[in-house]
């Protein structure tokens, strides 16, 4: 694991808040601002797309995310890169050593065959909802659909293999308490759902809330450990300065 | 694992020869089966599937891995749509492993992978890019152009969760042979990386064949 030189920033939250497991939600935050998620419970696994809100053609790139770290997991130090060569956010800080990218998001027929199916006329809000659905029901709302779903990040879900590339999900690996600080080094609409994580064997429909919480974040120096982690993420963070060249001037 | 085919260039239905840098587009009819041939070796076929008659039903990486439990593509993988459906089985494969992790060059990546002076060299992206919007009446675009696999590429992980590009285990005359599930459109970009040593920085062609 990488390690960051300044703690998160210890100031009060901006704003704090709880999304029920097995549910979704959205927002546009600003660059400038660290977005720290909480397995409030412990089991969490958090849905995650990203996309730029000036133009949501730009948007979260798992495979240039992975390629240019040289890495399969995610974790403090590393960054979260658009398909357009910049960074969305930094990961500043994260107690737990590993997030998966690479397990896509839960499906209906996926949800149905593995905990069954829940609606919400038998179960009201506890109805079983899916990772695809919850995507696409808000980005809806910014006028996108099916055409802009893509790699998503699962916080809080571990996913490994070995030497033959099969898949390991790694239950139990997230606990009470445990959080993940994302830095954003641009706006951002973000997409995120409570579903379970698809790989997740347990035998009932996993339900565990998210706590979020909104920080101003500290000015980024030219020695911050994300911004030095590779010479990937150097020149992804001057392509973030140019991109933010005239607001600069101003 | 290493599995040969049955079927014999002489008797295909359709062949073409895709230079580096260009990029090949074609519907491959259920039932039919594709043969992506590398001529000259270690050279990347970047390729897109779509459901030829919704392509907003394309080819998912992630949900291919999820569903296979792996993370390499090679003969017996089932490549999944982003709806769950199968779309092609890979039949045969002289090659033993194929990438579907580390997603298609563009001339943004190559500024990041390389250096920012090299966004004006030709990419993926661009390949693909120029096929959307050549082929308007395919309703395409930059939307449509998602996580692909890179036929003939070899990115293994680690348990550690580290990520490497070992590439070299293709050659000249290896192949990649698949069977069409539903009818798919098939976008190839065939790499034109100048940047990456996995083809001693020498884009060379492939070949596409068509069985009936
Ligand atoms: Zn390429």
């Amino acid at each position: 694991m990488l390690h960051t030189a300044t703690p998160p920033n210890p100031a009060l939250p901006l704003y704090d808040d709880l999304i029920p497991g097995g549910s979704h939600w959205s927002f546009i935050i600003r660059r400038g601002h660290v977005l720290r998620l909480i397995d409030e419970e412990g089991g969490a696994n958090v849905g995650m797309l990203m996309y730029n809100p000036a133009n949501p053609l730009e948007r979260y790139n798992m495979p240039d995310t992975l390629k240019n770290q040289h890495t399969f997991l995610l974790t403090q130090g590393h960054v979260l890169l658009s398909d357009m060569g910049r960074v969305f956010a930094s990961i500043v800080h994260d107690d737990l050593g590993w997030h998966d990218t690479v397990s896509g998001t839960c499906n209906r027929k996926l949800v149905e065959q593995r905990w069954g199916r829940k609606t919400y006329q038998d179960a009201r809000n506890l109805y079983h909802r899916n990772g695809t659905h919850s995507f696409l029901n808000e980005l809806a709302k910014y006028g996108l659909g099916k055409k802009d779903l893509t790699a998503n990040l699962n916080w809080f879900s571990k996913v490994a293999t070995n030497d033959d590339g099969d898949l390991r999900f790694v239950p139990g690996h997230s606990r009470a308490g445990a959080s993940v600080d994302l830095r954003f080094e641009m706006d951002t609409l973000l997409v995120l759902h409570t579903c379970p994580h698809p790989l997740n064997p347990a035998s009932d429909y996993p339900r565990f809330p998210l706590r979020y919480q909104l920080y101003k974040a500290a000015p980024v120096s030219d020695a911050d450990p994300c911004k030095t982690s590779s010479p990937e993420a150097t020149r992804a963070f001057a392509n973030n300065a140019l991109y933010h060249l005239f607001e600069q001037e101003a | 694992m290493i599995l040969e085919s049955n079927l014999h260039p002489e008797t295909a239905s359709f062949r073409a020869t895709v230079p580096a840098g260009e990029y090949f587009l074609k519907v491959v009819k259920a039932g039919q089966t594709v043969r992506i041939l590398d001529l000259e070796g270690n050279q990347a076929a970047d390729t897109l599937f779509y459901n030829a008659h919704n392509p907003t039903e394309r080819y998912s990486a992630v949900d291919t891995i999820r569903e296979q439990g792996n993370v390499y593509l090679t003969a017996g993988s089932r490549l999944i749509s982003s709806e769950g459906n199968l779309m092609l089985d890979i039949t045969a494969d002289t090659c033993g492993r194929h990438d579907t992790l580390g997603g298609a060059c563009a001339a943004e990546s190559n500024t990041t992978r390389y250096a920012l002076d090299k966004k004006c060299m030709h990419a993926c992206r661009d390949s693909w890019l120029v096929a959307v919007t050549e082929h308007d009446e395919l309703g395409l675009s930059k939307r449509d152009i998602t996580h692909n696999i890179n036929f003939f590429m070899n990115v293994p992980v680690t348990a550690e969760g580290g990520l490497t590009f070992a590439d070299g285990i293709s050659d000249a005359g290896k192949y990649v042979e698949l069977k069409a599930a539903m009818d798919v459109l098939v976008m190839i970009s065939n790499c034109p990386q100048l940047n990456n040593p996995c083809n001693a920085y020498n884009p060379t062609p492939i070949e596409v064949l068509l069985w009936d």
